[in-house]
């Protein structure tokens, strides 16, 4: 048998104390598509890392043509011939495409840009890319920066080449034009690397599938004999059961009626559409689906901080017993009302706390307002302050430290607290427990389960499915921005909600 | 009259040119250098110490030593300006505005304290400055032939080495950035530092690397304004606000070393046009002397509607980097 252009042998990589990668092993061979596939957090990504020089592995061992190899640096991965196309682009705006893929080369001859743009053409021809080496990126499209990254590792040699999600970012049409050149690339005898998380992706396009979830390798498959119903189970795994304390809704009303929503991101990219859904009160509704799926658009449409295209958003008022539509409110109006944002991002300071200010001057944050003096009035804050501490079990020295100060989970915390403090009667919370341990998660979720029972309609946006089928009374997955079904938390499977989050919603925007 | 306003106004600009190319290079690196103006003063006091030092011990005055001596001194002076420059905002990823105001206040107290010492030393009381003629005259050496050329000769070969010099880097740097392979990665630093170190490129060699070559060219405005255009009288506080000028220049020229060439003369030109319009009062006078300010600021207006990328600061200009930041 062949020797395997590249191998991974029990592969880990840890941060901290979480395990990104444990024990993965892989092979690609020359001309041969291996589809990385997994939820978010799977590490996935950690892992293509780990092959382009980004981060280093705890242990385990990479060979490449049989040989075992250390990469310590992208720039060995490139000596390797490994490349790698980031989801987020690293190309410069202000420069042309052959500034950007000569970059960071060494040239013997010296610095000759015409002769550059001469060997970028030849790659596009035989490839059959449509691109023009003199156009700066700025004025490029994002599938067209994409193909800048793909012809620069290609420029610089690349025989292996890792593709983070490429398709994300791209239309149907887009994406067939890709796979059409990955496949072309593929019978030059390059090794394709794939990471992604579209089913039907996986199936037309790979020879191999390789599954991780969270962080373990699940298994190598061979795209021919597999089909969607057993890539699934291999991605979510079986059901976890964990006993989390949920009563029945009580006293449902209509709080939120979602209609027809659509909203556009600021490239113009359409990141949420036909969106139409009502959250209850006494009620938590899960909102499942892949990460940017338009999770944050939703909750951030809803909170008044996302510019609305079209359709409405109404509130029903539980005090006056009015109808409101959110979108003529602004943000500080909606919050008055009652419609409580918590977002939990991916950095947890970026929106809603400020690392450098203790946790009573972010307590005041949500209160300075309501001041009668000129002066502020610290003693209410101070007060919230200390009982958020002492009943969320904020491990802190004390109210007056810095929030950046405290690790991810006590954030967390008092953001989640100082949220539940001002007695909403909508709670929208993104992941509020990502990153915390089992004890501090319950804390949390029974949190939600207590504002529920007190009438208030729960958004929960989460990713373990575990967490949404135990917690939510109904789950509500989207999937590029649409709704792709909305089911009862009390009897769907976590099979189902997997096909769900996996339903290609854009072919039928296509034909429609 | 008119050739005696160019010439002043080159002989003005050529301290401005040196600062902005100086600052150019350095911003183009991502690193916006407030302490420009007090580099300046560094290269200026320094390259006067060693002058002083040479003039006052020395029997025999040698002509070429009393222009590499006080050449060495300001660049030693404003590359150590630059390294601490660096060394803070690159290395510990100071803030960049107050490290460069700091460094500012700094190289001005640096230099009137020196100034100060010098006077002292010299035992000039009645007017407190130092005059080092012969240096200046050796650094004021024209071209023999400028004279017999008229007025062509008069308006552009009659500057001291220096000036050219001047001109000379700013091409230089102009066709740097332009042509070659190092100042294309230059720029993709000042852009967009992760980008470039993915790319493989030291992103901290080529930050510091422009930090101290854009300090020791602005340094040479330093000297070139003691030594030539003051005649080598170096005055407490003499300078200026020029350095603030030089970086007002960096804007006017829209971040271009050949645009700053032409830009400078007319910033020189505006400096000292108070003195040929005649009757003006002692309020028109500062009014006139704010124009190059008042035309930075339409530059930015402009440049800033217009919005066409290519004439936009570097991307990253101010930010520190951190490759493990996300």
């Amino acid at each position: 048998m062949a020797v395997p252009a590249i191998e991974l042998r029990n592969i880990t990589k840890t941060f901290g104390d979480i395990v990104a990668n444990k024990d993965v092993c892989l092979t690609v061979n020359r001309g041969e598509i291996l589809s990385i596939l997994g939820e978010n957090g799977s590490g996935k990504t950690t892992l293509m890392n780990m092959i382009s020089g980004i981060y280093f592995p705890d242990h385990g061992q990479i060979f490449i043509d049989g040989k075992e190899v250390v990469i310590r640096s992208p720039k060995d991965a490139y000596d390797y011939k490994i490349g790698m196309i980031h989801q987020h682009f690293k190309l410069v705006d202000v420069f042309s495409v052959a500034e950007n893929i000569v970059l960071g080369t060494e040239d013997e001859k010296g610095y000759n840009l015409k002769k550059s743009v001469g060997q970028i053409k030849a790659i596009c021809d035989k490839y059959g890319f449509e691109l023009d080496p003199e156009k700066k990126i700025y004025q490029m499209s994002v599938s067209e920066k994409q193909t800048v990254e793909i012809v620069k590792v290609l420029y610089k040699g690349a025989d292996i080449l890792i593709l983070d999600e490429p398709t994300a970012v791209l239309t149907p049409q887009e994406t067939e034009k890709l796979f059409n050149v990955l496949r072309e690339m593929k019978k030059d005898g390059k090794s394709i690397i794939i990471i992604t998380h579209k089913l039907h992706e996986v199936l037309s396009l790979s020879d191999k599938v390789a599954v991780l979830r969270k962080g373990e390798y699940i298994g190598t498959v061979n795209t021919a004999e597999t089909n969607e119903a057993q890539l699934t189970e291999m991605m979510v795994g079986k059901k976890v059961s964990l006993d989390i304390d949920r009563s029945d809704p009580v006293n449902c009303e209509d709080r939120l009626v979602v209609e027809d929503l659509e909203c556009m991101n600021r490239e113009g990219i359409k990141v949420l559409s036909n969106i139409s859904f009502t959250a209850k009160s006494g009620e938590i509704l899960g909102i499942a689906g892949i990460a940017g799926s338009g999770q944050k658009e939703l909750l951030e449409a809803i909170a008044g901080l996302q510019k609305v295209n079209s359709g409405r958003i109404i509130y029903n008022n539980p005090k006056t017993g009015q109808a409101d539509n959110l979108r003529d409110k602004t943000p500080m109006q909606i919050r008055d009302l009652g419609v409580r944002l918590s977002f939990v991002p991916e950095d947890r300071l970026g929106m809603g706390l400020v690392g450098n200010m203790d946790i009573v001057d972010n307590m005041m944050l949500r209160s300075y307002r309501r001041g009668k003096t000129l002066f502020l009035e610290r003693k209410k804050p101070r007060e919230l302050a200390l009982r958020i501490i002492k009943d969320l079990e904020v491990v802190t020295p004390s109210a007056s430290t810095q929030v950046r100060r405290l690790s991810g989970g006590n954030v967390q915390k008092v953001l989640v607290g100082r949220e539940i403090a001002s007695s909403p009667t909508v709670l929208m919370a993104a992941y509020p427990v990502r990153g915390l341990d089992i004890n501090s998660s319950y804390l949390i979720y029974n949190l939600l389960n207590e504002q529920k029972e007190k009438g208030v309609a729960v958004i929960f946006v989460g990713e373990d499915l575990d967490v949404l089928l135990e917690l939510c009374d109904r789950i509500m997955v989207i999937s590029s921005g649409r709704i792709s079904g909305i089911t009862d938390a009390r009897t769907v499977t976590k099979e189902e909600i997997g096909i769900l989050m996996t339903k290609n919603t854009k072919e039928g925007e296509t034909d429609g | 009259m008119i050739i005696a306003f160019i010439q002043r106004a080159v002989m003005l600009g050529i301290p401005l040119l040196f600062g902005s190319t100086g600052e150019i290079i350095t911003e183009k690196s991502g690193h916006l250098n407030l302490g420009t103006a007090g580099v300046m003063y560094v290269g200026g006091i320094c390259g006067v110490i060693g002058s002083f030092l040479y003039e006052t011990n020395t029997a025999a005055f040698n002509p070429a030593l009393a222009v590499i001596i006080p050449l060495l001194s300001s660049i030693l002076g404003s590359a150590v300006c630059g390294l601490i420059y660096s060394f803070l905002t690159v290395t510990l990823r100071a803030n960049q505005n107050v490290t460069g105001l700091a460094l500012t206040t700094f190289g001005v107290g640096f230099g009137n304290f020196f100034g100060g010492s010098l006077i002292k030393l010299s035992g000039n009381t009645e007017i407190p400055s130092i005059a080092l003629s012969a240096t200046s005259k050796v650094f004021k050496t024209t071209l023999p032939f400028a004279s017999k050329l008229g007025v062509i000769g008069d308006i552009f070969f009659s500057y001291s080495a220096l000036a050219y010099v001047a001109i000379i880097i700013a091409f230089i740097a102009s066709w740097y950035f332009k042509r070659t392979r190092s100042g294309l990665h230059l720029r993709s630093i000042g852009e967009n530092p992760a980008t470039a170190d993915a790319a493989g490129i030291n992103v901290t060699a080529y930050k510091y690397g422009a930090t101290v070559i854009g300090s020791v060219i602005a340094g040479l405005g330093g000297l070139y304004y003691v030594m030539d255009y003051a005649n080598g009288v170096w005055s407490n506080d003499g300078f200026g606000d020029r350095g603030w000028l030089a970086i007002a220049l960096v804007i006017f020229a829209v971040w271009r070393p050949n645009l700053s060439i032409i830009g400078s003369i007319v910033f020189g030109g505006l400096l000292i046009i108070h003195n040929y319009i005649p009757n003006t009062t002692f309020s028109g006078m500062e009014l006139i002397k704010m124009t190059p300010y008042a035309v930075t600021i339409l530059v930015l207006i402009f440049v800033s509607m217009r919005r066409k990328r290519e004439n936009q600061p570097p991307a990253s200009l101010g930010l520190s980097y951190f490759r493990e930041d996300r």
